[in-house]
């Protein structure tokens, strides 16, 4: 297992009032994203436990175009990553920051 | 003066020969080896008929069993080299050299034997383009065909597999060669006559059905979210604004995604009657549900699929139907119409450079073409205008005098930006390149040309390519929908960025669309059992997709 971690700053906040939001699956090719509430509001967090070695570069920039891309202020994000592909990691932390985003039911 | 009518006293020689072996045009079973030994000389110009999906399975063992003493030397021309009895013929030496098309299920051996030069390669065609020279400098002197039945003045029954039976026959018994086919049986009356019994010198009963491989079946619960969010850029970045009626899918779990989101995600835009109502396209299962919901008005096909016979008889408004009520395919007829009377072309590949070019050649695979590169081509002999393909050739040329431009037909490539094994889909270099240097190709087998190619859709967002002007926006269009790839991270996300702002990139969150909905829920189908359930059960999917 490897583990990574980012604190990236993010011009914009998520929008929404969950505190909290999941998506996916810790499953080999997925992975599963934790995203709460609970970064300073300039401020995105980004932990990674993967269970593919090697990659940092990769995850360096996917998660940097995510926040770049996305509204990700304030959020701490917790990756379980079972192996999965840059595009799916990049779905699904698109996935989840839309989550959170969401009212909820 | 030489004498006239050589051909056909040539002709009349190997008719005489193989009667030795026939009763009227039938010959038995276990006469074929030596009927066949009968009536082909070595250095013989052979069709042995290998469709995408029908193979004259009997036909090619038995020729694959000749004595190579006795002959030799065969050039084999044939669309499809896909049974191991097809490669068997150059590993005995029976044949020798082979212009063909596509070779999918025996792509490694066929690039093995060719680096072993046990084949002597003529070229790697289009179907449209070797067909074209069966009747120029590829006319066979036999043709080894397959249908589903017989008479016996040799009238033939495709049933919906007529797929190249046409074209072969036509070349052929009009050229003074010799028709062999094999059926499934003889009848007293077939149920139409797809091939007039005059044009067929020889049956020969099989007992069985010819072999043909369900192709175009693409299971719906093995397409990804990723392959949905890419689908769902498609419809709305390219087949909504762009109005795309007349198309042709290539095969692949990307179209297959397409398909199933017309029903629910198409719905949702309002785009029924406005894209996809008329298809050149075997009858993919995966269309079955946008079919059944009033999608569709008219469709095409270059062949069958296994297990939609029923369905599609069931659906004659829709599909090209004979008398009998089984679908009429041709492939020749299919891919006219889908290089003419098409605005788009879209279909995955292996590989695509920084300029565009795409081939799904690797270095130990040789998968042919197929039809990909005749329908994935601007048809520069097209004069008629329509919406598309007006609206394409403005963006193409946007100075040009409206009333002398041509229009471009819409060619997109669209895949992941990883594929299998995470194979990046781009590449600074084709493996063709390695391929052509290795066997002295003139020319790298490039399955689309960059100047044919309009449109690069990936999970990342569509790259427009007509809209470029230079060769570095060209390049880092490209680069910028190549997502984590080397290609991808080599970005200059300036270019990249000022590329974004022209429309010339657009992302999925620049259309509006939400990742949440790339789920599997909005596919009209989930499974192969879905398929059979939307169909009425007239569809009967082959047994190795069922899983239920």
């Amino acid at each position: 297992m490897e583990k990574l971690s980012f604190r990236l700053s993010s011009p914009s906040s998520a929008s929404g009032t969950r505190p909290q939001a999941i998506v996916g699956v810790v499953a080999s090719g997925n992975l599963e994203v934790l995203l709460e509430r609970t970064s300073p509001p300039d401020v995105c967090t980004i932990e990674i436990a993967t269970a593919a070695h090697g990659f940092g570069m990769v995850w360096d920039a996917v998660v940097r175009d995510f926040v770049a891309r996305r509204s990700a202020g304030g959020l701490r994000i917790s990756i379980n990553d079972g192996g999965a592909r840059p595009d799916t990691v990049a779905l699904r932390l698109a996935q989840g920051v839309r989550k959170i985003e969401e009212p909820e039911r | 003066m030489s004498d006239w009518g050589m051909q056909k006293v040539a002709l009349g020689e190997r008719l005489t020969a193989g009667r030795r072996y026939a009763k009227g045009k039938i010959v038995p079973l276990p006469s074929l080896p030596a009927f066949l030994k009968a009536v082909i000389r070595s250095g013989d110009r052979v069709c042995l008929e290998g469709d995408n999906q029908k193979q004259a399975d009997i036909l090619a063992s038995a020729l694959a069993n000749l004595d190579p003493a006795e002959v030799h030397d065969l050039h084999m021309v044939q669309s499809g080299v896909v049974l191991p009895a097809h490669l068997d013929i150059f590993e005995k030496g029976i044949a020798r050299r082979l212009d063909f098309s596509y070779s999918g299920p025996q792509a490694a051996r066929i690039a093995k034997m060719l680096f072993g030069r046990k084949i002597e390669l003529g070229a790697v065609h289009t179907y449209l383009e070797l067909f074209a020279r069966y009747f120029i400098d590829l006319t066979p002197n036999v043709a080894l065909i397959a249908a589903v039945s017989a008479d016996k003045d040799g009238n033939l029954y495709t049933g919906p597999n007529t797929e190249d039976t046409p074209t072969v026959v036509e070349a052929t018994s009009y050229k003074n060669g010799l028709v062999v086919a094999q059926v499934t049986e003889i009848v007293d009356k077939v149920p139409r006559v797809d091939i007039p019994g005059d044009l067929v010198h020889f049956v020969v009963e099989a007992g069985r059905p010819f072999y043909v491989e369900p192709l175009f079946t693409r299971d719906p619960a093995a397409i990804t979210e990723t392959q949905i969010l890419t689908a769902m850029l498609a419809i709305k970045g390219i087949y909504a604004p762009y109005g795309v009626r007349r198309l042709n899918h290539g095969i692949g779990f990307n179209t297959a995604a397409i398909e199933l989101l017309l029903p629910t995600y198409g719905e949702k835009l309002g785009l029924k009657g406005k894209i996809c109502t008329h298809f050149a396209l075997n009858p993919h299962p995966t269309l079955i549900p946008a079919i059944e919901c009033g999608w569709v008005e008219q469709i095409h096909c270059f062949g069958s699929e296994v297990g939609m016979e029923d369905y599609v008889a069931a659906r004659s408004d829709i599909f090209f139907t004979g008398p009998d009520g089984s679908l009429r395919s041709n492939r020749a007829f299919c891919q006219t119409a889908g290089l003419y009377a098409c605005d788009m072309f879209i279909g995955s590949t292996l590989q695509i450079d920084l300029v565009g070019h795409s081939s799904t050649v690797t270095t130990s695979r040789i998968a042919g073409f197929g039809g990909a590169p005749n329908m994935g081509s601007d048809p520069r002999g097209r004069r008629h205008p329509s919406e598309p393909w007006l609206k394409a050739g403005a963006e193409a040329a946007p100075d040009a005098d409206a009333a002398l431009r041509r229009g471009r037909k819409l060619v997109v490539q669209i895949g992941e930006t990883f594929g299998e094994r995470n194979a990046p889909l781009f590449v600074e270099r084709l493996d063709a390149l390695e391929l052509a240097r290795e066997l002295k190709l003139d020319l790298a087998p490039v399955m689309v040309y960059s100047d044919d190619v309009t449109h690069i859709v990936t999970e990342e967002g569509i790259a427009n390519l007509l809209m470029c002007r230079t060769k570095d926006e060209r390049e880092q269009a490209i680069r910028g929908v190549a997502g984590y790839t080397g290609i991808g991270r080599a970005r200059d996300p300036k270019l990249v960025e000022q590329l974004r702002q022209r429309g010339v990139i657009q992302r999925p969150e620049d259309l509006g669309i939400d990742p949440l909905d790339a789920d599997r829920n909005l596919l009209a189908a989930r499974s192969i059992k879905d398929l059979m359930l939307a169909s009425g059960s007239l569809y009967r999917p082959p047994s190795r997709f069922r899983n239920w």
